[in-house]
């Protein structure tokens, strides 16, 4: 349900960025860690960028995995489920490496810059 | 017509988190320690806040209540004799279902901040949305009543993640449930292992001394260091 207010300010972002020109790919990196549904994301999507720039724009999601690392003893590795205690040693002192994001990463706009309106 | 690639890289949620600051530097210039306090709809929020605010000494307390609807909480706090504001997240039905900093920041007007020491923030009741946005707060509390089931650290951990400490609540109702404490604790502890933990009931009054006293501290902290 979070993905309502999640595609406000993905909107809001690419909005900012494309200056007036008609927005037509939006491009995400989302960290699997902020308990996105990319289907869902992508309807909501669709629903506010209505009578906007963004109207129809395709909404690109590159997913990626939660990879954490222990700080004490430096080992890494990815987790399924959401278990935060180092494999390795046990401890708690863990550090998310990826997982985390939820970036836009870039927009494609449309430059009509040559052609003559009509 | 040709098209172009426009580099971005910003954190989708950054417009939140500039509004975050500016609360903050608001809260910091009253001197006032805030506290996000947060759970799914019906874990005991305000009935905890209720056991506790009107019985601070030295902690002057305000409480902020998000709401989507209606003031049943606040009224019920106003009998504390403690300053309530409210805040509705819906204008005409179909509310936010969390507070963002933006309406947080718009209802401070209406928070006597240097009066008090202590903010709470009692956000709408849900344990997602709530978890992404923050308002400006020194901490970040969540309440998980023993009747949801141990398995919710598992199933929200970016709630669970978030807070640091996390209150246990009901646990008067613990002999008539199939409820597994030491799991939902080893659950916790799985996702967020720094997370403080304590265990009441907030109609029998069991360890609502220990939460008194966690709120008191972390209201004194600021104090102390100033």
């Amino acid at each position: 349900m979070h993905e309502l207010s999640l595609s406000s300010a993905i909107l809001n972002t690419a909005l900012k960025h494309a200056d007036g020109r008609r927005v037509s790919v939006v491009s995400l990196r989302v960290g699997q860690l902020r308990q996105v549904v990319p289907e869902t994301l992508e309807f909501y999507f669709e629903i506010v960028a209505r009578e906007t720039l963004c109207e129809g724009a395709r909404l690109e999601q590159e997913i990626l995995e939660a990879r954490l690392r222990c700080e004490p003893c430096d080992a890494e590795w990815t987790i399924e489920i959401p278990a935060f205690r180092c494999p390795n040693c046990g401890g708690g002192d863990v550090v998310v490496a990826t997982g985390n994001e939820f970036v836009v990463e870039s927009i494609e706009v449309e430059e009509a810059a040559c052609i003559a309106p009509g | 017509m040709h098209r172009t690639r426009v580099r971005v890289v910003e954190e989708a949620l950054d417009a939140n988190n500039t509004i975050a600051a500016a609360n903050r530097a608001d809260f910091d210039r009253a001197g006032v320690t805030v506290v996000n306090f947060m759970s799914a709809p019906g874990a005991g929020k305000t009935t905890l806040l209720e056991r506790v605010l009107g019985d601070m000494p030295g902690v002057r307390v305000a409480v902020l209540e998000g709401d989507v609807q209606g003031s049943l909480d606040a009224e019920r706090l106003a009998s504390l004799h403690v300053p309530v504001t409210q805040i509705n997240t819906d204008p005409c039905f179909g509310g936010e279902c969390h507070l963002d900093a933006n309406m947080v920041r718009s209802a401070l007007p209406d928070v006597p901040l240097d009066e008090i020491d202590l903010l709470v923030v009692e956000n709408v009741g849900n344990l997602v949305c709530p978890a992404e946005f923050r308002i400006g707060e020194d901490a970040r509390v969540m309440v998980c009543s023993v009747t949801e089931g141990e398995d919710k650290p598992l199933k929200y951990p970016l709630m669970f993640r978030a807070c640091e400490l996390v209150v246990i609540n009901k646990v008067d109702l613990l002999p008539h449930l199939e409820f597994d404490l030491e799991r939902l604790l080893y659950n916790i502890d799985q996702v967020n292992p720094d997370a403080e933990r304590i265990t009441v009931s907030a109609r029998t009054g069991e360890g609502i001394e220990a939460w008194r006293d966690w709120l008191t501290a972390i209201a004194t902290r600021r104090a102390a260091l100033a």
